[in-house]
C-alpha cells in the first residue's frame, strides 16, 4: 500500500487527468455505474482513441447498455466514438481469467481442466479470500498494460466495478492476498496490481444521485479509498433535474404559499379549465418538488465539502439508449475533467 | 405449481383508501389487479414470519420496518431482523450498534399491546456464534484463527444470505421458547437478485460438503486411496500456484471445520422446512422499474416452484399524480403557451407532466407484471418526497401500504 493519509488528499490524488489509464467506477447500485462507466468510455475514446470498458460482476450490463449480443470473455468492439475512436468492451469472468492465468504461466493444459472438476476453480473463485479479486482485477491490470509494436493497445480502460459497499475490498487486493499467499506468483500479482491502483494512472470516480444514501456512500468511499493510497477522481453526480421553479418560488412553494387565486387566473389565461381540486393538487405537486429540491441542496453541499471535484449529469427522461450515452460523454468531454 | 391457497385470502374486493373511493388518474394502483390487504396479513396471528425479499435497492429494509412497526403498533409483539439499514433510518430505529441484539424501538405506540425489537445483522458475528457453538473452544480457536474461515465469514458471497436464515431460525426458536415475540419481520441482504437470498445457502453447503473438501479430507482420515494420480497433478498445481502454505491452511480448515458441516446442514435444511409453512408470508418487494420487476417475477415464479407461500407484491416508490383533469398534453401546451409571463404556473404544469408520463410508464411496466402473473395481491407505496428516515415517515410508508 502506498504510504496513507487519513485526513486530506493524497499525494496522488490530483486534479491532472492526463496520464490517467485505468478509470474505475463505482457508486451505489442503481445511481448509474454502467452508464456512466459507458459514457465515459465513449468519452474518452474522443479524438480517434480507443478504450476497453470492462465489466466484471457477471451480468452483461455493458451489452444491454450498447444493446450488443451478450459479451463472451474476448474483448470485441461495441462502438465507435465521436472523431473514429473505439470503444471495446469485455466481460470479465473469474473461472476463465484463472484458467488462461494457469495456461499462460504453467502450461496446465489437462492439469487446468482437472482443477476445474475437482472444484478447485470454485474453491479458489469464491472461498480463497481475495483471489477472485486478483483474478479480475488482474485481467483489467493486464489489459491497462498491454503493449503491442511498442505502444498501448488502449489508450484507457474503463471498469464498471462493483458498487461502493464492495469497492475498498475489490481494490485492496493486497492485503487480502497476504493473509493466504505469502510467497508465489498470485502474490507477486497482488503487488503488481496493487502499484498501478495506487499510481497516478489511476483514477476512481464516484458515481451518485442527490440521494441520502448514495451520496453518504459516496462519500464513504472517498475516505476508504484516500485511506488506502487509491487516486480519487471525481464525483459524477448523475439524474440530476433542474428545478422547474426559482429559487424564491421554490420557498413559497415549500410552504404552500403559491396563490391558487393567481394561478387559477393564469391557468385560464392558458386555456385549461381546472376546478379548486386540481390546483390544490399542483399545488401539492410543487411542494413535493420543492421539498426534493431542498434536500438536493443540502446532499449537493454534503458532496462538496467532501472535497472531491463534482460533475453533474443531468437525468435523460427519454431513458437511456446510445444517443443519450452520446449526451452524457459529451457532458462528460465539455466539464474539462477527464 | 401455485403459491400455496391459504384459508383467507388477503385480498381486498374494493379496492379503497381510508373508506374513500380511489381518485385520480393513477393512485398507483390497475383497477384489475387484486389488492395485497396489509393489515389482514399482519392481523392473521398464524402468520409469525415475513419475509421481504427483492433486488436492490427497492425498499426492501424500508418495508420490513414499516410493517415491523404497523404491525407493532396493531398488537404484534414483532422483532425485525435488519440487514442494511441506511444510517438514519437505522439511527431512528435505536440500532446505533451492529450487535446481533434485538433492542426496543424507542416511541412505538404500545397502546393495542404490542412492541416492536429490531436488530442488525453482524453476518461475521453470527457465524462466528455458530462455530462457537458447535465445535470444542480448542477448534474454534483453530477455526477462528485460518484465514479460509475469516474470508468465509466476511467476503464469501452468500454468506450473509446464509447468516441472515441462520438468524432467522434463531429468533424463531426464540420466539417459540420464551415467547418474547409472535412475529418475525425479515428484511433479506442486499443481493443484485432477490433469488440469491434462496440459493446461497444451498451454495454455501453444497461448497463445504463438496467434492473438493471430501478430497482435501482424505488425507486426514486415514488411507489416502483416493489419492489417484489425478489428485497429486491438483495438488501440484495449486502448490505451484498459490504455495504450499495455503493447501496446508486448506486442510486445516477443512478438517477443523468437518464436524460442523452436518449441522449446518441440518439447520438449514430446518429453516427452508419453515420458509415453506404455512406460518411464513414472503412480501415480494419492487420498484416501477424493468429490472426490478423482472427480479420480482423471477422471484414469484420460484416460489411457487418450491411450494412457498406468497403473500403479495409491494411497489414501491411509485410516482402518483392527482391533479386530475389535466392531460399531460394540455399541461405541456398550456405551459409553452405561459412561457415566461406566468413562470410559477408553467413550471407547476411543467412537473404535472412530468409526473404523468413518468406514471403512465411505469403502469405499463406493472401492467406487463400484472398480465404475466395475474394471481398475485399487490400493495402500493408512493415514492416520498424525502427520505424514509424516522418512525413518522415509516408510519406514512406502512399506511400507503396497507391503504
Ligand atoms: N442520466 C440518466 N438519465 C436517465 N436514466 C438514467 C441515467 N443514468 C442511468 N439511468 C437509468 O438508471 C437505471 C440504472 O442505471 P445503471 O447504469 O444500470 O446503474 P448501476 O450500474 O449503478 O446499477 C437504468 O435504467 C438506466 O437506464
Ligand atoms: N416510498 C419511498 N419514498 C421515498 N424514499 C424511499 C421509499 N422507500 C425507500 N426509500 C428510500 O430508498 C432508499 C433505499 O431503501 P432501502 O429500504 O434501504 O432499500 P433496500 O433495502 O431494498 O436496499 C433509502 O434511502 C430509503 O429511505
Ligand atoms: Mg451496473
Ligand atoms: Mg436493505
Amino acid at each position: 500500500m502506498a504510504p496513507s493519509d487519513n485526513s486530506g488528499r493524497t499525494a496522488v490524488d490530483a486534479p491532472d487527468a492526463r496520464g490517467v489509464r485505468l478509470h474505475i467506477v463505482t457508486g451505489k447500485g442503481g445511481t448509474g455505474k454502467t452508464t456512466v462507466a459507458g459514457a465515459l468510455a465513449l468519452a474518452l475514446a474522443s479524438g480517434g482513441k480507443r478504450v476497453l470498458l470492462c465489466e466484471v460482476e457477471g451480468r452483461q450490463g455493458v451489452a444491454s447498455l450498447f444493446d450488443v449480443a451478450p459479451l463472451p470473455y474476448e474483448e470485441r468492439r461495441i462502438a465507435v466514438g465521436p472523431d473514429r475512436g473505439e470503444v471495446f468492451a469485455l466481460a470479465v469472468d473469474a473461472e476463465a481469467a484463472l484458467l488462461e492465468y494457469l495456461d499462460m504461466f504453467y502450461r496446465l493444459g489437462r492439469a487446468g481442466r482437472l482443477l476445474d472438476r475437482f472444484g478447485v476453480v470454485d474453491f479458489a473463485t469464491t472461498i480463497a479470500p481475495g483471489v477472485r479479486d486478483v483474478l479480475l482485477t488482474g485481467k483489467v491490470f493486464e489489459a491497462t498494460r498491454r503493449v503491442e509494436r511498442g505502444r498501448p493497445v488502449y489508450d484507457a480502460v474503463v471498469l464498471d466495478a462493483p458498487p461502493t459497499g464492495r469497492i475498498g475490498r475489490f481494490l485492496n487486493v493486497n492485503t487480502e492476498v497476504v493473509g493466504v499467499a505469502k510467497v508465489g506468483p498470485i502474490r507477486k500479482q497482488a503487488s503488481s496490481i496493487m502499484q498501478l491502483l495506487t499510481s497516478r494512472q489511476t483514477r476512481v470516480h464516484l458515481v451518485t444521485s442527490l440521494e441520502e444514501m448514495p451520496v453518504q456512500e459516496a462519500l464513504d468511499s472517498v475516505t476508504e479509498l484516500r485511506r488506502m493510497g487509491v487516486p480519487v477522481g471525481n464525483v459524477l453526480v448523475n439524474l440530476v433535474r433542474e428545478p422547474e421553479l426559482s429559487a424564491d418560488d421554490l420557498q413559497l412553494a415549500a410552504s404552500r404559499s403559491l396563490d391558487p387565486a393567481h394561478i387559477e387566473a393564469a391557468l385560464k389565461e392558458a386555456g385549461v379549465s381546472a376546478d379548486p381540486d386540481a390546483i390544490a393538487s399542483l399545488v401539492e405537486e410543487g411542494q413535493q418538488h420543492a421539498e426534493r429540491v431542498q434536500l438536493e441542496v443540502a446532499q449537493r453541499q454534503h458532496l462538496e465539502e467532501g472535497g472531491a471535484p463534482v460533475v453533474e449529469l443531468p437525468y435523460l427522461a427519454d431513458g437511456i439508449d446510445l444517443g443519450a450515452l452520446y449526451e452524457l460523454a459529451d457532458e462528460l468531454c465539455r466539464s474539462g475533467r477527464i | 405449481m401455485a403459491p400455496k391457497a391459504r384459508p383467507a385470502p388477503r385480498r381486498k374486493t374494493q379496492p379503497t383508501r381510508g373508506g374513500h373511493p380511489r381518485v385520480g388518474p393513477l393512485t398507483g394502483r390497475l383497477a384489475d389487479v387484486p389488492a395485497l390487504d396489509i393489515d389482514a396479513l399482519i392481523g392473521d396471528r398464524g402468520v409469525r414470519i415475513i419475509v421481504c425479499c427483492g433486488s436492490g435497492g427497492v425498499g426492501k429494509t424500508t418495508t420490513s420496518a414499516a410493517l415491523g412497526l404497523r404491525a407493532a403498533e396493531q398488537g404484534r409483539r414483532v422483532v425485525v431482523l435488519t440487514i442494511d439499514p441506511a444510517r438514519r433510518l437505522a439511527q431512528s430505529m435505536g440500532l446505533t450498534e451492529l450487535d446481533n441484539t434485538p433492542r426496543p424501538v424507542p416511541e412505538v405506540d404500545p397502546a393495542a399491546g404490542g412492541s416492536l425489537d429490531a436488530m442488525m445483522l453482524d453476518m461475521k458475528r453470527t457465524f462466528d456464534d455458530v462455530v462457537e457453538a458447535h465445535a470444542t473452544p480448542e477448534k474454534a480457536r483453530q477455526i477462528f484463527a485460518n484465514p479460509f474461515y475469516q474470508a468465509l465469514s466476511s467476503s464469501f458471497a452468500g454468506t450473509q444470505e446464509y447468516m441472515a436464515m441462520e438468524k432467522l431460525g434463531q429468533l424463531h426458536a426464540e420466539a417459540l421458547g420464551t415467547g418474547r415475540w409472535d412475529l418475525i419481520v425479515v428484511d433479506t441482504p442486499p443481493s443484485r437478485s432477490a433469488l440469491d437470498f434462496l440459493d446461497a445457502p444451498e451454495r454455501l453447503s453444497s461448497f463445504l460438503d463438496g467434492r473438493l473438501i471430501r478430497i482435501l479430507l482424505a488425507p486426514a482420515k486415514g488411507p489416502a486411496r483416493f489419492l489417484s494420480a489425478s489428485m497429486a497433478a491438483v495438488t501440484n498445481a495449486v502448490t505451484k500456484v498459490v504455495g504450499g502454505q495455503v493447501l496446508r491452511d486448506v486442510q486445516t480448515f477443512v478438517a477443523a471445520f468437518d464436524t460442523l458441516f452436518g449441522g449446518f446442514r441440518a439447520r438449514a435444511e430446518e429453516t427452508y422446512r419453515i420458509l415453506k409453512d404455512n406460518q411464513t408470508a414472503f412480501v415480494v418487494v419492487a420498484s416501477p422499474e424493468a429490472d426490478a420487476l423482472r427480479e420480482a417475477a423471477f422471484f414469484v415464479e420460484r416460489l411457487g416452484e418450491e411450494g412457498m407461500p406468497l403473500a403479495g407484491l409491494v411497489l414501491n416508490r411509485v410516482t402518483t399524480s392527482a391533479a386530475p383533469g389535466i392531460s399531460a398534453r394540455a399541461a405541456l401546451a398550456a405551459a409553452e403557451r405561459l412561457g415566461d409571463t406566468e413562470p410559477v404556473t408553467a413550471g407547476l404544469l411543467r412537473l404535472h407532466a412530468d409526473r404523468l408520463s413518468r406514471t403512465s410508464r411505469e403502469q405499463t411496466l406493472c401492467r406487463r407484471f400484472a398480465t404475466a402473473h395475474p394471481e398475485v395481491p399487490t400493495a402500493t407505496v408512493p415514492a416520498l418526497a424525502s427520505d424514509v428516515h424516522d418512525l413518522e415517515s415509516l408510519r406514512r410508508v406502512s399506511a400507503a401500504m396497507a391503504a
